[in-house]
């Protein structure tokens, strides 16, 4: 098991050191430093063996967060872990820096003492563990508030505190889906995926039950047609495209959700954590909605000139607007001076990221822009030839690339006296770009 | 907050000031004041004191001078104080353990505190203070909380048995605590039931043998059933100890699966690979035709890709795994080759592990993407990662043979880029490609010939040398490449060095009339020039062939190549399967067995995938779609990874096995041999020089007497670009394997000597069959002990053996006994009676044995030598008259002295030992503290050999003279001397 933790600052200086295996000497802090922050590039994997001693790292910004064992642990269970600690500590304090993570030691070592045991980790939701584990410290509580805090932290529902109370019963969905694409320099789609999240915010009272459905093709396949009459109503929202069911590769689920109801009836229930949690992750790949095309044109014209012309497409409907475009487009490590034209948008050459970057704020659908560009390039005795990164493209658009749509949400308290017409719900889609290249 | 805006001040004076002298009486005025301040009446000065203790103890200074202020803080009802002083006592405790002492009433009393809180902070902190006399306090509160009403205590309380354990296993079972834990498994609470499990796996992991974790289909039940509520870490402590389970039959098997098949859509990855795992190892004992088999194979697939979408550090790890899946079981992802295309931004970690699986996954049907791809990448920055391209594209080219073309065309564009690294990389896979189809690329040479120059690397020389060497035929002036090579001969690496050898030696066979003078001038250098052995050897090997038969030379050096694997790097079947059930784990991303990286004895034992019920077949060989060339049948050729059979026997970190084919000994082979070489001589006790010596002397190289002979001959040169470790890697472990049953058969005085095992006909000099063996005398009659392994693809039968003729008329008495046919990969022992009693011709050595063995494939010829003792019979104590009489008859021109040094036997246990190997002591003699033993030894033709052995107490060099009417003989017999004397 996990045998020590140790934060460090960018120069590497310790910030947090937890112990908890007697063969994990002082040393280990010191050999990390050593052989990996300060190696710096050489480091080729986040798992590291240095005399027999493995160091597992992930980096938040300028600080590296190292778990240390000499077991043959669970390797992904440390990696998952350590994104937690990020989670929780996030939580509580905001930003992962220097300055908090000093600000709050006290409350990490207290964290690190409930979440890491002999280095078991143990229940780690933030719901739960901000319950009894708080900055001022726990002055007095009676006894049922203690066995509550017991109970929730080691009860089924760990996400979960009973008691919950809102006036106004509300829950928020969003549907957030990044589209990635590889796209060869004629048009021909290499890989195309859409790895998407419903992010859910929840403010019910009580203990809620909640079912989910959306345009599930398995399970609209087997209602067949016609059995959507049950639709929460507010999905009206969505793609251009009028698909009646989209087919997810494959999903997985926060917590919360019962799997092994999933697996035999593919329904999702749940009761929910209270306040913003992400509730599925889905991936599709199959009739994605490939919101913009970039058609790429780079001619040498000699050694010393490039001549660059980019056109891209918008293939949605035209009542729909896209937002936040930016095109970038990559350039020789020798360029010399770069001269844009473009019809739309503000494009300017950044040397310091060599890359001639096009920025657009709103584009209807099934509209064409275009930009053209030449490039002066100083003369180089370099025989590699230069690698010609591929065209990348960022965007936000107002529906969900792989057509999925939510068809309810339905919220059942059998205890308190609020019924699923009661509840105020709120969906809303948003697709952007992940990694969204064209080679030229 | 204060307290850290001081720590900020601290810090920035200890990394201004330089002078630690000054740095130490600003410390000591701190700890000073933190006295003070922790003694202080008000509780929230009190608290920011211990507050800057913890935070000066952080940046690592010693703080442990306040130890007995700070405990004195412990009795507080603030329950953040309170974890800061336990805190502070985890650090500090071992360091001062009496002192420590004092904490143990506030514990006991807190193990009974109302607030449940309270009660679990308590049992945790007490289980991590690594104090003797703490631990005695520790048992009673402990037992209390694992029956505590409340279910938070009870769960802490199950992980503090397990650092108790730690600390002190015998007081664990002492105090039954094991059996409570177990008891623990049937908690109502899931959470409970799971830090059980991971308590329970963990101390189960020390003790290989108890039968700790005593999983039935109860607790496999209860563990399920608890599977489904707990949180995310409790499921996969829970995933990872069903792992350990082996179902009894596949009904079990698959009701399991079924149960645990719902895990595939955690979002936790972790549960996800600790899910996959158990599926992979319990789908071993469904049987194939089975629906839910197909079934279980196809959810497997989503799950996997969707790893592929988590942060980086958890892709790396998901990769590696696949990794494994993919040998294994190549069906589950062979459609999605797309998902594993590289990505711009990935890390380069992400892209080299990437790069691997996709070429495990390249078939016929997609190897046109795949190409595209990989031409792609040729062109990137990172140049570990384009050399890896370059050589994924070679190995497309050898695993699909429709694509060789196109992979041979692709790699020709590489290679007028006239980038270093890629031309070079270029060049070393063209070399496999040849390898694979000869006489249809060839076309090409004259490209890579005008590279020359720019190749750098080792590797990349050696290779190109090879190719010259190959087809010196077909380049007209290959002489002159070559000899460019040589001029810098000794500023080449030893791979270029020996393959340098090789290739002008092939030039010779080929043209040997323009280049008499050139073999003869890198024979010189390899042999007289050169202080490495392998290099030196090889060049004796050569030059007696070339000079004794060069017919048999133009066999042996030109012979024909066995096949190159289509797969390279696959991890040995037995690693795989062990590694497989280590999925999730580290040993799965270090691809090495958890022995190889964790110390003591957790993680050794070595586990196995269950086999599958009904059928004998344990393991099934990935008999997927790239059964494209002639050998489909046959399971891919996996080289013997040395590296582990080492790693096995000697407990060596060696470095995870790379199995490229090389055309000359790897580096890793090297190494293994300098380790072993060092414990050899001074086990043989032989000084280099003679054991070099007697190499070089006899023809015969492989049939040595010594351990060291033997293994060297393994390890050492394999002839002319064939893949060393094929007929290398079984020497290597017999060649140990003796050596430690040697080690043990020291001190023991009974027995006959029988030499160590050597192999005498390598695997790629017989086509496919290797031959090793030993002699030995039992109950008066010779035996010579032989093990036939067919390393080829094809079944062999129909053995038979003949002698030549020689010295001491040794023949077979009985036929071969190979009674059934010996299929690819078996290996069958034989004893095989000798008599003595055959045709006589003299041999040169005396004990040299020439032996041919026929098979249905062909004759093969190899020579060997056996001990002399062998020869020794049992009525050969002569009476002490004719003893003396003889000994005096015998002119003295005929005695002969030798040393034998090094021997620490005493006369009587000498004495004994001898007589063993029917060498009988006729009288013994003490003259001034030196023992005089007289011997006598009758040879099966009926020679006498008399000798006396001087053994003076405390020199262990001992004084042998020997007198025989047949002197050659005497040489012989002092050598067995020396070898009966020191085994």
């Amino acid at each position: 098991m996990i045998g020590g933790l140790f934060i460090y600052n960018h120069k590497g200086e310790v910030l947090i050191s937890r112990v908890y295996r007697d063969d994990i000497g002082r040393n280990a802090v010191d050999a990390f430093r050593v052989n990996v922050i300060h190696a710096r590039q050489q480091v080729r994997s986040p798992v590291t063996n240095i005399a027999r001693t493995s160091f597992f790292h992930v980096k938040r910004s300028n600080i590296w967060l190292a778990a240390v064992t000499k077991q043959n642990v669970n390797a992904a269970m440390v990696f998952e872990f350590l994104y937690k600690m990020c989670d929780v500590m996030t939580a509580y304090f905001g930003k992962i820096s220097e300055e908090n993570i000093k600000n709050n030691f006290v409350l990490i070592y207290e964290l690190l003492d409930e979440i890491l045991d002999f280095g078991y980790p143990q229940n780690s939701e933030t719901g739960a563990l901000k319950t009894f584990i708080t900055q001022q410290g726990i002055k007095s509580q009676t006894k049922e508030e203690q066995s509550q805090i017991t109970s929730q932290v080691t009860g089924q529902i760990g996400w979960r505190r009973e008691g919950i109370k809102y006036r106004r019963n509300e829950l928020f969905l969003d549907v957030l889906e990044s589209v990635n694409l590889l796209m060869s320099p004629q048009g021909q789609v290499l890989s195309a995926h859409v790895s998407g999240r419903v992010v859910m915010k929840s403010y019910l009272s009580g203990m809620p039950e909640c079912k989910f459905g959306m345009n599930d093709k398995i399970v609209i396949d087997k209602q067949g047609k016609g059995g959507t009459t049950d639709d929460a109503g507010k999905s009206e929202l969505g793609g251009s495209s009028g698909k009646q069911s989209i087919a997810i590769d494959d999903c997985t689920f926060h917590q919360c959700v019962r799997l092994s109801k999933f697996d035999s009836e593919r329904s999702i229930s749940f009761i929910p954590p209270d306040g913003e949690y992400e509730l599925m992750r889905y991936r599709t790949t199959k009739d994605i909605i490939l919101p913009f095309r970039v058609i790429p044109l780079v001619r040498e014209v000699g050694r010393t000139k490039l001549e660059v012309k980019v056109v891209i497409k918008s293939n949605f409907k035209p009542s729909l607007l896209a937002q936040k475009i930016e095109v970038r487009i990559p350039t020789p490590l020798n360029t010399s001076g770069v001269q844009v034209i473009c019809m739309k948008g503000k494009a300017k050459y950044k040397a310091s990221e060599n890359a001639i970057v096009w920025k657009i704020k709103r584009m209807a659908g099934m509209k064409e822009s275009q930009i053209s560009a030449e490039i002066e390039l100083l003369p180089t005795n370099d025989k590699k030839k230069w690698a010609r990164p591929p065209i990348s493209m960022n965007f936000e658009v107002p529906f969900a690339p792989s057509g999925l749509k939510v068809r309810y949400l339905k919220v059942f308290e059998p205890k308190l006296n609020y019924s699923d017409h009661d509840v105020i719900k709120w969906v809303r889609y948003i697709g952007r770009s992940g990694i969204y290249e064209t080679r030229c | 907050m204060e307290w850290a805006s001081q720590l900020c001040e601290n810090r920035g004076l200890g990394s201004k000031m330089t002078d630690s002298k000054y740095f130490t009486t600003t410390k000591k005025g701190e700890i000073f004041e933190l006295k003070a301040e922790l003694n202080s009446d008000k509780k929230e000065k009190k608290k920011e004191a211990v507050k800057k203790v913890i935070a000066s103890m952080t940046v690592g200074k010693d703080v442990s001078a306040l130890f007995p202020d700070v405990v004195n803080c412990m009795q507080t009802d603030n329950l953040e104080l309170k974890k800061l002083v336990y805190l502070y006592l985890m650090n500090y405790a071992k360091s001062q353990p009496d002192m420590a002492i004092m904490a143990v009433n506030t514990f006991v009393k807190d193990c009974e505190d109302p607030n449940p809180l309270i009660r679990a902070l308590a049992v945790r902190t007490m289980g991590c203070i690594r104090v003797d006399k703490i631990t005695e306090y520790l048992c009673e509160p402990l037992r209390k909380c694992l029956k505590d009403e409340d279910p938070y205590v009870r769960k802490t309380a199950a992980v503090c048995v397990a650092k108790l354990h730690d600390i002190n296993a015998q007081l664990v079972e002492d105090q039954g605590f094991l059996d409570t834990l177990k008891d623990l498994i049937s908690d109502s609470n899931p959470m409970v039931v799971a830090n059980a499990v991971a308590a329970l796996s963990e101390i189960a992991e020390s003790h290989p043998n108890s039968n700790l974790l005593d999983l039935n289909p109860q607790t496999i039940n209860k563990l399920l059933t608890a599977l489904n509520e707990c949180t995310e870490w409790g499921q996969i402590f829970i995933l990872d100890c069903l792992a350990n389970y082996t179902p009894r039959d596949d009904r079990e098997s698959q009701s399991i699966c079924e149960r645990v098949t719902p895990r595939l859509s955690h979002a936790n990855s972790a549960v996800v690979l600790s899910a996959v795992k158990v599926l992979m190892k319990f789908m071993e004992m469904l049987p194939k035709d089975l629906d839910y088999y197909g079934t279980l194979l196809k959810k497997l697939a989503p799950p996997l890709v969707t790893l592929l979408s988590a942060e980086p550090e958890l892709q790396y790890v998901a990769l590696r795994n696949i990794n494994l899946i993919v040998q294994k079981r190549p069906e589950i992802l062979k459609h999605e080759m797309k998902v594993f295309f590289v990505k711009y931004n990935d890390p380069i970690y992400v892209k080299l592990e990437k790069l691997d699986i996709m070429i495990r996954l390249a078939s016929q049907a997609n190897i046109a993407q795949v190409l595209a791809e990989l031409k792609e990448y040729a062109t990137e920055v990172d140049v570990d990662f384009v050399r890896k391209a370059v050589r994924a594209i070679g190995r497309c080219a050898i695993k699909v043979e429709q694509s060789a073309e196109r992979c041979v065309s692709t790699l020709l564009d590489l290679i007028q880029t006239k980038v270093n690294y890629v031309v070079q990389e270029a060049i070393v896979v063209i070399k496999d490609i040849f390898r694979k189809y000869p006489n249809k690329y060839e076309s090409v040479i004259a490209t890579l010939c005008e590279n020359l120059d720019s190749l750098d690397e080792p590797e990349a020389r050696a290779a190109m040398i090879w190719i010259v060497g190959e087809y010196a035929e077909r380049i007209d002036n290959a002489d002159e490449l070559l000899e460019s090579f040589l001029e810098g001969f000794h500023d080449e690496s030893t791979q270029v060095q020996l393959q340098l050898l090789t290739a002008i030696v092939k030039l010779f066979l080929k043209k040997p009339t323009e280049t008499q003078e050139l073999v003869q001038q890198v024979l010189s250098l390899a042999t007289q020039d050169s202080d490495n052995p392998d290099l030196r050897d090889r060049g004796y090997i050569y030059w007696r062939l070339l000079s004794t038969d060069p017919v048999a030379a133009k066999e042996v050096v030109l012979a024909e190549k066995p096949l190159i694997s289509e797969e390279t790097d696959l991890i040995e079947p037995t690693l795989l399967e062990e590694l497989i059930c280590h999925i999730g784990t580290l040993a799965s991303v270090y691809h090495k067995p958890p022995s190889a990286f964790v110390e003591g004895s957790r993680g050794v034992q070595h586990k196995r995938l269950p086999a599958r019920a009904g059928s004998g077949e344990s393991t099934e060989s990935p008999d997927v779609g790239q059964s494209v060339s002639g050998v489909s049948d046959a399971p891919p050729a996996v080289i013997p990874s040395q590296g582990d059979l080492l790693g096995d026997l000697l407990n060596l970190d060696l470095a995870p096995p790379t199995t490229t084919v090389p055309p000359v000994p790897s580096s890793m082979q090297m190494g293994a041999m300098d380790l072993l070489g060092g414990g050899l001589d001074s086990l043989m006790g032989d000084e280099p020089e003679t054991l070099g010596g007697d190499l070089g002397g006899s023809p015969a190289m492989g049939v040595g007497v010594g351990v060291g002979v033997g293994v060297g001959v393994g390890l050492g040169p394999a002839p002319v670009g064939m893949p060393a470790g094929l007929g290398a890697a079984p020497a290597v472990g017999g060649g140990l394997g003796d050596l430690f049953d040697l080690g043990g058969g020291v001190g023991m005085t009974s027995g006959s000597y029988s030499p160590p095992r050597v192999v005498w006909l390598q695997a790629m000099k017989a086509k496919g069959l290797e031959i090793s063996g030993t002699f030995a005398r039992r109950g008066g009659v010779i035996q010579m002990d032989v093990s036939l392994t067919n390393k080829a693809m094809s079944v062999m039968s129909d053995f038979a053996v003949q002698f030549n003729k020689n010295s001491f008329g040794m023949a077979p008495a009985g036929p071969l006994q190979v009674l059934t046919p010996l299929g690819p990969n078996q290996t069958v022992e034989v004893s095989l009676p000798l008599s003595s009693t055959g045709p006589v011709m003299k041999m040169e050595p005396l004990n040299n044995l020439q032996v041919a063995v026929k098979n249905n494939i062909d004759v093969f010829y190899f020579s060997c030598q056996y001990p002399i003792s062998l020869l020794f019979v049992e009525d050969g104590k002569m009476d002490r008259q004719v003893f003396l009489a003889t000994w005096k008859d015998i002119p003295s021109d005929n005695e002969a002295q030798f040393q034998i040094k090094d021997c620490h036997l005493s006369s009587d246990a000498a004495s004994n030992k001898l007589q063993g190997s029917n060498i009988f002591t006729v009288a013994k003699r003490t003259v001034e503290a030196q023992d005089m033993l007289y011997q006598s030894i009758k040879l099966t033709n009926g020679i006498w050999v008399l000798a006396e052995l001087r053994i003076q107490t405390g020199n262990p060099n001992y004084t042998l003279s020997v007198k025989c009417r047949a002197p050659e003989v005497s040489q012989y017999v002092s050598q067995c001397y020396e070898l009966i004397l020191k085994n």
